[in-house]
């Protein structure tokens, strides 16, 4: 798939926040189609719990701008139902520790449909959702479940990053004919930077190379693309050149641009949020070794949060969670750099 | 294992009823246990203004008749499970208030070890057990822990408190059923402050009785003056005594409004100043505090006296929660899994 230019893009570059950037992918869409509206709970009146519908329902009143009871799992289902009945729904839920009293009807209706009904009744639904930590918000509030949904044949999976893809991936995940999860981390929605005036819609599915480097891959997505790209700054510093991959899409995994940047750097580290055990850097990890397995001069390092239940208390949280600090450790390991932490290579 | 159980008047009923001085002297349990609640949360205000609480923090100002009025109808013997809107459902079980602002400040001294904060205390000495920050998720809880002392043949009462917003999910609904089919010991109380974050009850409940469809279920249910800590106790000392009789669970609608926004994060922009202001004049403190007036109850220096009492308590939570120590980052790891030697213990 390759990347194509909207004919009305924006006129210059200008500065804008990952919120006001996917508010206006949403208004967008919602201009675009009849068939778009957005439901979920809070985001109307309220303007969405984390304030990205803000002044839509004004614009589109109440049809479009749905407020939907405390029922996840009805209304995702019924977001599943109306993509069945032809419209194109926007399903935001608040965070995606409650999505997962939507999980059934994610998986078991939404995932398998298509294949179940013989390829009758494919489900064009996109399904929005805030995840990550770093704002002390406990256990219940905290977790990066992300991959757990990238293991689900049938849905594809976004994790935008960046203004841009804020602004732009949402478009494409419309008009594909299948379930779209995307997730935005809350730690990005203050995010203030430039809009650049020529990204235009992206493909579905590609990875992107956000800082070329040639001693060591750091292969990540999503809240923690920042911290990799400050790790990036300071291994420069100590004259590592630290390659930046930035998923976007955690199904399917774009294995073409990973596979590249680590047969040119011989060295990954994969900067994965979410915990180590049975997780997408798992699956990473996995295809290297299937993939690069010649190529690779070191094993393999995975940045990941502690295996814990996200504990409050902000030291311990901070402890929990990959920083920049041990992101260049782990490069420092990969490529060999590393000052004798006493680990056995 | 039988279903039915002997009644049992709860413990202090005939105590606060007889006497028109015991009266008295318990309104003035009530007001107290009410301010503490309020003047704790007003502190925890001050300090999160000052980003030494950190998180989510829900207030129950407002809402203090309802965790203060049913709390004094359980026994310490009996369960409760509460929300993240729970610092006056903890304080009036009896949860310390300097584990609790502790817990706040992250603290190891907090009643959840720093590992909580202000959505998730829990006091398993004292049956609280939590501080839940999912939607709904404390309900099948509750009943899973009425049907232990039901198989175990414990004659004890699990309080489950959650919101009107709680009410739409499966949750609620799938354990009222459970709970009515069962005839656990569940006292269901519901919280109706007639919104749902930034949602109004009308907005989100097709039918806004909610008494009206808990008693479909085929539980005895009650709306409540939630505003008025007499009536919150009398209907719950009712409700747990038919509970505890074995008369299966009961549903409380208590009829309340919270003062402040959702949480620190709102900017309560969704309701009318004015709807507020109206509530305001059916403070639950006030509401107290005026009748014993009018009784002649509560002349100035009481009420300085109860101020300064839990002004004091407060103070003293502060700081210590100040010098307590943090848990070393070492820690971090404890309480995933049990210790070994816990795991098989009998
Ligand atoms: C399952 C789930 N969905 C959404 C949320 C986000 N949320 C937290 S509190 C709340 C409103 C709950 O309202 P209600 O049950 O009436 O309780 P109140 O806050 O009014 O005490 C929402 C939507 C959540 N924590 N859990
Ligand atoms: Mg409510």
């Amino acid at each position: 798939m390759t990347a194509t230019k909207t004919p009305h893009a924006d006129p210059a570059e200008r500065k804008t926040t990952y919120r006001e950037a996917l508010r206006e992918a949403l208004r967008d869409a919602l201009r675009a189609d009849d068939r778009v509206f957005l439901m979920g709970e809070d985001v109307g009146r309220y303007g969405g719990c984390f304030g990205v519908s803000l002044g839509l329902l004004e614009e589109f009143g109440p049809d479009r701008i749905r407020d939907t009871p405390l029922s996840e799992s009805a209304f995702v289902g019924a977001g599943i139902g109306a993509a069945l009945g032809g419209l194109r729904p926007i399903v935001e839920i608040m965070t995606v520790n409650f999505s997962l009293l939507a999980l059934d009807q994610i998986l078991n209706n939404a995932a398998t449909l298509l294949h179940m009904s013989g390829g009758q009744l494919p489900v064009p639904i996109v399904i929005r959702m805030t995840t990550g930590a770093g704002r002390q918000l406990g256990a219940q509030h905290s977790h990066s479940l992300e991959g757990w949904y990238a293991h689900i044949p049938g849905l594809r999976v976004l994790a935008p990053a960046t203004i841009a893809d804020a602004r732009h991936l949402l478009a494409p995940a419309l008009a594909d004919p299948d379930p779209v999860l995307i997730f935005e981390h809350g730690g990005l929605y203050n995010t203030s930077g430039d809009l650049p005036a020529d990204a235009g819609p992206v493909g579905l599915g590609q990875a992107a190379v956000r800082r070329p480097g040639t001693d060591v891959s750091l292969i990540t997505y999503g809240g923690s693309l920042p911290k990799a790209l400050t790790a990036a700054d300071e291994l420069a510093g100590g004259g590592i050149s630290a390659e930046v991959v930035d998923l976007r899409s955690l199904r399917p995994l774009d294995d073409a641009t990973i596979s590249d940047s680590v047969a040119r750097t011989h060295h990954a580290v994969v900067v994965d949020e979410a915990w180590r055990s049975g997780s997408l850097s798992a699956e990473i990890s996995a295809r290297l070794t299937e993939h690069n397995f010649y190529d690779l001069d070191a094993p393999v390092e995975r940045v990941c949060s502690a295996e814990v239940p996200m504990p409050y208390a902000r030291r311990l949280e901070e402890a929990a969670l990959p920083q920049p600090g041990t992101i260049v450790a782990a490069a420092r390991r990969a490529v060999g750099d590393a000052p004798d932490d006493g680990r056995a290579d | 294992m039988s279903t039915t159980r002997t009644p049992r008047a709860s413990a202090s009923r005939s105590r606060s009823r007889s006497r028109p001085d015991r009266q008295a002297a318990h309104r003035r349990d009530l007001l107290h246990g009410m301010l503490r609640v309020r003047r704790f949360e007003e502190r925890c205000v001050e300090l999160y203004s000052e980003a030494r609480i950190r998180g989510f923090m829900h207030l129950c100002i407002g809402e203090e008749a309802v965790a203060v009025g049913v709390t004094e109808a359980l026994t310490a013997d009996d369960a409760v499970v509460s929300t993240y809107r729970e610092h006056g459902h903890a304080l009036a079980r009896g949860v310390p208030a300097d584990a609790v602002m502790a817990e706040m400040f992250g603290k190891v001294t907090g009643c959840s070890r720093g590992r909580g904060g202000s959505m998730h205390l829990f006091d398993a000495g004292r049956r609280f057990y939590g501080g839940n920050a999912i939607v709904g998720g404390g309900l099948p809880l509750a009943a899973g822990l009425a049907l232990a002392d039901r198989m175990t043949g414990r004659p004890r009462v699990t309080c489950c408190f959650f919101g009107d917003g709680a009410f739409a999910e499966g949750e609620f609904h799938e354990t009222a059923n459970l709970a009515a089919l069962w005839g656990l010991p569940v006292l269901f109380v519901c919280e109706n402050n007639l919104y749902a974050m930034g949602t109004a009850l009308s907005r989100h409940q097709a039918q806004t009785d909610l008494a009206l469809r808990a008693a479909a279920y085929g539980m005895v249910s009650w709306a409540v003056d939630g505003m008025d800590a007499a009536a919150v106790e009398d209907a719950a000392r009712r409700a747990v005594e038919g509970v505890r009789a074995g008369s299966g669970p009961h549903f409380l609608e208590m009829r309340t409004y919270r003062f402040r926004a959702h949480s620190m994060y709102d900017s309560d922009r969704y309701r009318d100043k004015a709807e507020i202001e109206r509530w305001r004049e059916r403070d639950p403190v006030e509401l107290l505090a005026r009748l014993m007036r009018e009784r002649g109850e509560l002349p100035d220096e009481t009420l300085t006296g109860l101020e300064d009492e839990v002004r004091a308590e407060i103070d003293d939570a502060v700081r210590a929660a100040e010098q307590a120590p943090e848990e070393p980052v070492e820690d971090l790891l404890t309480y995933v899994t049990s210790p070994p030697a816990e795991v098989n213990r009998p």
